[in-house]
């Protein structure tokens, strides 16, 4: 049984179909990049995972319908880790993290010792114990990035939705933050689904590519198999080398010959 | 980067809760306007001679007022009841202010956001206006004012739901911004039809404690109670909204219910408020951001220390009211702001030059 399994899922917004029939299915403990040009409908795929809007087809989580599911229950599955996230500046990182039980917790948002351990068990996890009683308003953008990561591990999810999770940081965070994911991936035996936009990056890590065009699936499978010179060109409209570099591929961009 | 893996050691995250210091200001800041509050008017009653009255009030053994029975009346009748409806007005409009800067995620959010003071406006004017004399009396004008309140926000939750699908936070405040210009302007036409009432509605509106004994307290108690009840009891939940729709959606909330649940409970204790005090400006937006400012709290301490600071603030606002102009009295809407904005811009001075 698949951990995610889309079956010809669309989605429309203002009218528009944004995702067309995408049939795709992720095993446990895999680590999948959504790639394609901005506006292809990454993001939409990623919100319709994690039951954020309405949807048509059939989205199933361990077997089970989520549409058939209460949203506490799918918070349980299903751990967001948003572009932009918002972090409220009166917060302490603590607090934040906390947030994170909110799927584990009653109407009324109550926590208990089990709830204030795992949050500090994933401030634990992210180096971030020595943060926890920081307001969240005198972190660096960096630090920002591993407590929401770490808000989304206290979710205690087996799945985990990143939206961009490099985009705000510079290379050598970017890095870390990959390499983090990758470690938690192991230790906390999660199965990641990321949108990405720095192929090469993307491929140093991921098991598996996805690519998506005006909504649709154009592209499956390894990164050296979807990171093709012609599909690059053709999708992204961009002039590209693709180059191996020792045990991976790296896109690199190419500027076009003028006439 | 690396996270190393030692579990057992790692103490629990300690949320801020109420820290004590602050809860001992609020409290103190309350009983000091309280204090003042039945001291002050214009028959002289010592804080002795209340205490003693107090105690056989409670029947405790032992204990005789010295108190003649007109100051008695004057005491049990007039000035405590009115100090205890300024509190729960006060704690009433701080809280439901709080509350609706929560759901809204919008500093500038006050409990008149969408429409509640507007639509008690015209509920009050028409009374006044319409009604003959003898039946504006002290339940008629509350109850019409109370409807017309309530009635405004289901306006502007009804304008808000046909914009359709896309019905968020921003989208209900333009639909309250919509509902309250209109409710205002059928208010100012019904007003400048009817001048011989003008002054009365006018008087209303800038707001004041009535002196009418306890019924009034006994007509808003339970909606007071209640709505605090509901907005207390979710004050964790506000921290949790505090990341935005989509975030909360995704950390298991359902976030339009929670909203509709919340903007409930506060638009009902604040009509319950605005029915019997007029519209009182300010409390609602001034009293959760000097609370913010001066102790950095979450929602989850913002909300009681605003209910208890509140009170004692428009406690205080009244003992102005009264006091300032006598045997005259002030209009509390003008003092909550006379006073008010001052305090505010220095709380806000303060705090900014100490988080350089």
């Amino acid at each position: 049984m698949s951990e995610i399994k889309l079956a010809r899922v669309s989605v429309s917004l203002g009218g528009r179909r944004v995702v067309q029939d995408v049939d795709v299915a992720i095993e446990a403990g895999e680590w999948v990049a959504l790639i394609g040009p901005n506006g292809a409908g990454k993001t939409t795929v990623l919100r319709a995972i994690a039951g954020l809007l309405p949807f048509e087809g059939s989205i199933s989580l361990h077997g089970r319908e989520t549409s058939s599911m209460q949203r506490r229950e799918l918070s349980r599955l299903v751990a967001l880790v948003p572009q932009e996230p918002s972090t409220p500046s009166w917060l302490t990182v603590g607090e934040y993290v906390l947030l994170g039980r909110t799927p584990h917790l009653g109407a009324l948002a109550r926590e208990g010792r089990r709830d204030r351990l795992a949050a500090s068990r994933a401030l634990e996890r992210l180096d971030l114990l020595a943060y926890a009683d920081r307001l969240l308003g005198t972190l660096s953008g960096g630090e920002k990035q591993r407590a929401v990561v770490a808000r989304a591990l206290a979710q205690e999810a087996s799945i985990v939705i990143l939206d961009e999770p490099t985009a705000a940081l510079d290379i050598g965070h970017q890095q870390q933050a990959l390499e983090l994911l990758e470690d938690l991936r192991g230790k906390s035996e999660l199965t990641l689904v990321a949108a990405m936009h720095d192929l090469t990056l993307a491929a140093q890590y991921v098991d598996r590519m996805v690519m998506i065009r005006d909504g649709r699936i154009v592209a499956d499978g390894s990164p050296a198999h979807v990171l093709t010179e012609e599909r690059i060109a053709e999708h992204y409209d961009a002039t590209i080398r693709v180059v191996d570099v020792g045990g991976g591929v790296a896109v690199v961009p190419a500027r076009p010959r003028r006439p | 980067m690396e996270a190393t893996a030692s579990h057992s050691r790692v103490e629990p995250v300690r949320p801020r809760g109420l820290a004590p210091l602050w809860v001992c200001v609020a409290v103190a800041f309350l009983l000091v306007s309280l204090v003042l509050g039945v001291v002050s008017g214009p028959v002289d009653i010592g804080i002795g001679p209340i205490l003693r009255s107090l105690a056989e009030h409670l029947h405790l053994p032992g204990v005789t007022s010295s108190l003649s029975p007109t100051e008695d009346a004057i005491l049990w009748q007039l000035r405590v009841p009115r100090v205890i409806l300024g509190a729960l007005v006060g704690a009433m409009l701080a809280l439901s202010g709080a509350t609706y800067q929560g759901v809204f995620r919008n500093p500038l959010a006050d409990p008149y956001l969408l429409g509640v003071a507007a639509g008690a406006g015209l509920g009050a004017t028409l009374a006044i206006a319409y009604l003959p004399a003898g039946l504006r009396g002290q339940q008629v004008l509350p109850l019409a004012a109370f409807l017309g309140g309530i009635a405004a926000v289901v306006a502007a939750y009804a304008v808000g739901r046909s914009a359709g699908r896309e019905r968020d936070a921003a989208t209900l405040i333009l639909a309250g911004v919509t509902v309250a210009s209109f409710f205002t302007a059928v208010q100012t036409f019904v007003q400048q039809q009817n001048s011989d009432t003008l002054q009365q509605v006018y008087s209303w509106i800038l707001g004041g404690l009535p002196t009418t004994g306890w019924s009034d307290v006994w007509l808003i108690l339970p909606y007071v109670v209640v709505s605090a009840a509901v907005m207390l009891m979710h004050r964790r939940v506000l921290d949790v909204m505090s990341v935005g729709d989509e975030e909360a959606a995704s950390l298991g909330m359902n976030v339009r219910r929670t909203r509709l649940l919340l903007v409930v409970a506060a638009t009902i204790g604040t009509a319950a408020a605005v029915a019997v005090s007029g519209l009182i400006a300010f409390v609602g937006i001034i009293v959760p951001h000097a609370i913010r400012l001066m102790t950095g709290a979450s929602y989850r301490a913002l909300l009681p220390l605003a209910a208890v600071g509140g009170a004692g603030f428009l406690v205080l606002a009244d003992v102005v009211a009264r006091t300032a102009l006598a045997p005259a009295e002030l209009p509390i809407g003008i003092v909550t702001a006379f006073f008010g904005a001052p305090f505010f811009a220095l709380v806000l001075r303060t705090s900014r030059a100490g988080s350089r």
